[in-house]
C-alpha cells in the first residue's frame, strides 16, 4: 500500500501520477529508441568484421555479448539490430493505425453503405491469422524493407480500424456532433477537430499495443527466415542464424531473445501502467 | 431457444462463409501476385518460348483470374487441391499425413492446456490481487508479450541443455515405444501450451472477476455463502459462457504458434509444409495450407462467437 501511493506520488511532465513499473518501462523503451536512432555510432566494431577466432564465443571484455556462428562482435549486432526491429515496427505501426483511424472515423462519421462495406471487408480480413497473412503475402512480394513495412501495416490496418470505428461511432452520437453536422461542417473538419481529440488517447495505447503485435510478427517471420534478409538481420534473424549455439547455451542465441523480450514487455507494463484516466476510455 | 437466438446463430455461420469465400479470394490472389511465369518456372530456363506458350495453354493461365479462380474453387469442391509445383505429387498427397500429424499435435496442446489454463485463471480470479494472483498475471504477461520462438528456445535451454531430459528435436518416423513418443511430443507440446495457457489464464480471469463484481454475487456474499460455494454455486455458472468463449478464442493462436512449433522442432506437421512451400514458393501446396489454416480459424472463432450469443440470457 504504502509503496504504491510512494510510486503514485511520482508526477510527470502531463499532470498524470505513474507508478514505479511505469517509470522503469519508459526508460527501457527510451534507451531502445536512443540505440536504433544512434547505432552507428556506437557500436565497437563493424557489424560484418569477425573479430573472435572462435565461433560461439562467452561474454568476456572486449566482447561484452560474446561472438556469433562467424564470430563476429554480437554487441554490435544487436545494437544494429535494434534500428531494424524498431524502425521497421514503428513506420509499420504509424501506416496501419494512421490508415486505421482515419478509416474508422470517416465510417463512423459518414455511416450508410461505406461504412458495411468497409466493415464487412475489413473484418474478414482481421480473421486471417496475422503469421498466415504474412507468409503468404511475403512469398508474394518478397521481404525488401519497404514491402516487409508495407506487409505488416496491411496486416495490422483492420483491427486499428475495428477499435476506432467503435470509439468513434460512440463519439458521434454526441451532441456536438449533432451542432457540427448543422453548422455544416465537412466531414474532415468533423473527424479532424470533433472526434479526434475525443479518442486520441485511447489510440495511443492501442498504437503501444499493436506496436507490440507488430514487433512479434516481424521477429517471428524474420526468425522463419522470410522476414529481413542476410546480410541485415534484425533481432528476429539474430536468433535465427545463432540457432546452432542453443546447444551450448551461447549468448549469441540468447541476448537478441531478451532484446525483443525487454522491447515488448515493457510496451506491454507501460500500457497496463498508464493512469486509469486514458486506459479506461477504452471499453 | 427463441428465434431470436436462432437468427443470431444463422446470422454468423452466414457471415462466417462469406468470410471464407473472401479468405479464399486473398489467398488465390496473393499468391497468383507471384513474380515469375508459372509456366516458365515449370519448364526451366532452357524451355522454348513455344513450349511455355503451350504449357501456358495447358494450364489455363491465360484464362481471366476470376475464371481461373471459379476453377481453383470448383476443384476443391471436388477435393482436387491441385499439384505442387516442387515434386509434381498431388497436393492431397502430400499433406494428408502430415494433416494426421499436426492435428495430433493441437489435440494433445489442447487436452492439456485447456484444464491447466482454467485453473489458474479461476483461482487466480478467486484470490485476486494476491501473491498468487499477481504471479500468474506476470507470468501470463510475459509468456504473451515475447515471440513464440523464444518460448521455444527457453524450453530447449531448460530441458534439454540444462536438465538433458528431452531431445531438442522431433522425428514423429522414429517412434517405437511409448517412452519415445512422449519425449518426441514433450518439447512441441510444452511450448505450445505455454503459449495458448498464456492467454487463455487471462481470459478466464478476466471473465470470472467480471462476474464476481455482479450485484448477485454480493448478495451470496452478503447472505454468509462461504467463498467456494459463492464462486462454484454462483459465479461459475454465469461466466461459463464467457470461459467457454475464451478457450475457443484462444485455441485460435494455435495456429500462428503451430508454424512456429513445427518449424523449430522440424515437426512433420502442414506448418512446416507450408514454410517450405513459402520458401521454394509452390503455389498450390501455399494455396491448400493456407485454406486449411484459414478454416481452422474461422471455425474456432465462429464457435466463439455463436456460444458468447447463446450464452446471454438477454437473448434467450
Amino acid at each position: 500500500m504504502t509503496m504504491a501511493r510512494v510510486a503514485a506520488s511520482q508526477r510527470s511532465l502531463l499532470g498524470h501520477s505513474y507508478n514505479l513499473v511505469g517509470v522503469v518501462a519508459s526508460l527501457v523503451i527510451l534507451a531502445w529508441t536512443l540505440i536504433a536512432i544512434f547505432a552507428p555510432t556506437i557500436i565497437p566494431h563493424s557489424i560484418g568484421d569477425i573479430v573472435d577466432d572462435d565461433y560461439f564465443g562467452p561474454m568476456r571484455q572486449g566482447l561484452w555479448l560474446g561472438s556469433d556462428y562467424l564470430g563476429r562482435d554480437m554487441l554490435s549486432r544487436v545494437l544494429m539490430g535494434a534500428r531494424y526491429t524498431v524502425g521497421i515496427s514503428l513506420a509499420s505501426v504509424c501506416i496501419a493505425c494512421f490508415s486505421g483511424v482515419v478509416l474508422g472515423m470517416i465510417a463512423a462519421v459518414t455511416g450508410g453503405w461505406l461504412d458495411t462495406c468497409l466493415s464487412r471487408f475489413l473484418d474478414a480480413m482481421n480473421s486471417i491469422p496475422s503469421k498466415l497473412f504474412g507468409l503468404v503475402v511475403v512469398a508474394a512480394v518478397g521481404s525488401s524493407i519497404p514491402a516487409l513495412i508495407l506487409t505488416l501495416a496491411v496486416i495490422y490496418i483492420p483491427g486499428a480500424y475495428r477499435f476506432a470505428r467503435a470509439l468513434a461511432v460512440n463519439i458521434n452520437t454526441m451532441d456536438f456532433m449533432t451542432v457540427a453536422r448543422v453548422r455544416g461542417e465537412s466531414t474532415a473538419y468533423l473527424i479532424g477537430s470533433e472526434i479526434l481529440p475525443n479518442i486520441m488517447r485511447p489510440v495511443l495505447a492501442d498504437f503501444g499495443l499493436r506496436f507490440v503485435f507488430i514487433v512479434l510478427l516481424l521477429s517471428g517471420l524474420s526468425f522463419l527466415g522470410l522476414g529481413l534478409q542476410p546480410p541485415l538481420a534484425d533481432w528476429g534473424a539474430l536468433v535465427r542464424e545463432n540457432i546452432g549455439g542453443l546447444p551450448f547455451a551461447a549468448p549469441a542465441v540468447i541476448v537478441p531473445s531478451l532484446a525483443i523480450a525487454s522491447l515488448t514487455i515493457s510496451v506491454n507494463l507501460l500500457i497496463d501502467n498508464l493512469p486509469q484516466k486514458i486506459r479506461d476510455r477504452d471499453a | 431457444m427463441t428465434s431470436g437466438v436462432l437468427n443470431l446463430v444463422l446470422k454468423r455461420l452466414a457471415i462466417a462463409v462469406v468470410t471464407l469465400l473472401i479468405v479464399l479470394f486473398a489467398v488465390f490472389f496473393a499468391t497468383s501476385m507471384l513474380p515469375g511465369d508459372t509456366a516458365s518456372i515449370l519448364l526451366g530456363q532452357a524451355a522454348t518460348p513455344e513450349a511455355v506458350a503451350g504449357l501456358r495453354e495447358a494450364m489455363h493461365l491465360n484464362d481471366p483470374a476470376i475464371l481461373r479462380f471459379l476453377r481453383w474453387l470448383l476443384g476443391l469442391l471436388h477435393g482436387d487441391l491441385g499439384t505442387s509445383y516442387a515434386n509434381e505429387m498431388p497436393v492431397a498427397a502430400l499433406i494428408g499425413g502430415r494433416f494426421v500429424n499436426t492435428m495430433e499435435l493441437a489435440g494433445i496442446t489442447t487436452l492439456l492446456s485447456v484444464p491447466l489454463a482454467l485453473t489458474l485463471g479461476i483461482t487466480a480470479a478467486m484470490l485476486r490481487g494476491s501473491l498468487y494472483d499477481r504471479t500468474v498475471t506476470i507470468l501470463a504477461i510475459g509468456v504473451i508479450s515475447v515471440p513464440e520462438f523464444m518460448v521455444a528456445t527457453l524450453a530447449v535451454l531448460l530441458f534439454a541443455v540444462y536438465l538433458k531430459w528431452l531431445p531438442a528435436l522431433s522425428s514423429v518416423n522414429e517412434a517405437h515405444t511409448l517412452t519415445d513418443l512422449v519425449r518426441i511430443y514433450a518439447m512441441p507440446v510444452i511450448t505450445l501450451t505455454f503459449v495458448i495457457s498464456a492467454q487463455m489464464i487471462r481470459m478466464t480471469r478476466a471473465a470470472v472477476i467480471e462476474t464476481l463484481s455482479t450485484p448477485y454475487v454480493e448478495m451470496a456474499l452478503l447472505k454468509g455463502a462461504s467463498r467456494g460455494r459463492m464462486v462454484l454455486k454462483h459465479a461459475l455458472p454465469n461466466a461459463l459462457g464467457p470461459i467457454v468463449n475464451a478457450v475457443a478464442l484462444s485455441l485460435s493462436y494455435l495456429v500462428g504458434g503451430v508454424i512456429i512449433v513445427e518449424t523449430i522442432f522440424n515437426y512433420p506437421g502442414i506448418a512446416k509444409l507450408m514454410v517450405d512451400a513459402v520458401a521454394t514458393r509452390d503455389l498450390p501446396l501455399i494455396q491448400s495450407c493456407a485454406m486449411i489454416f484459414c478454416l481452422g480459424y474461422l471455425l474456432l472463432i465462429t464457435i466463439a462467437d455463436i456460444i458468447a450469443i447463446m450464452s446471454n440470457p438477454r437473448l434467450r
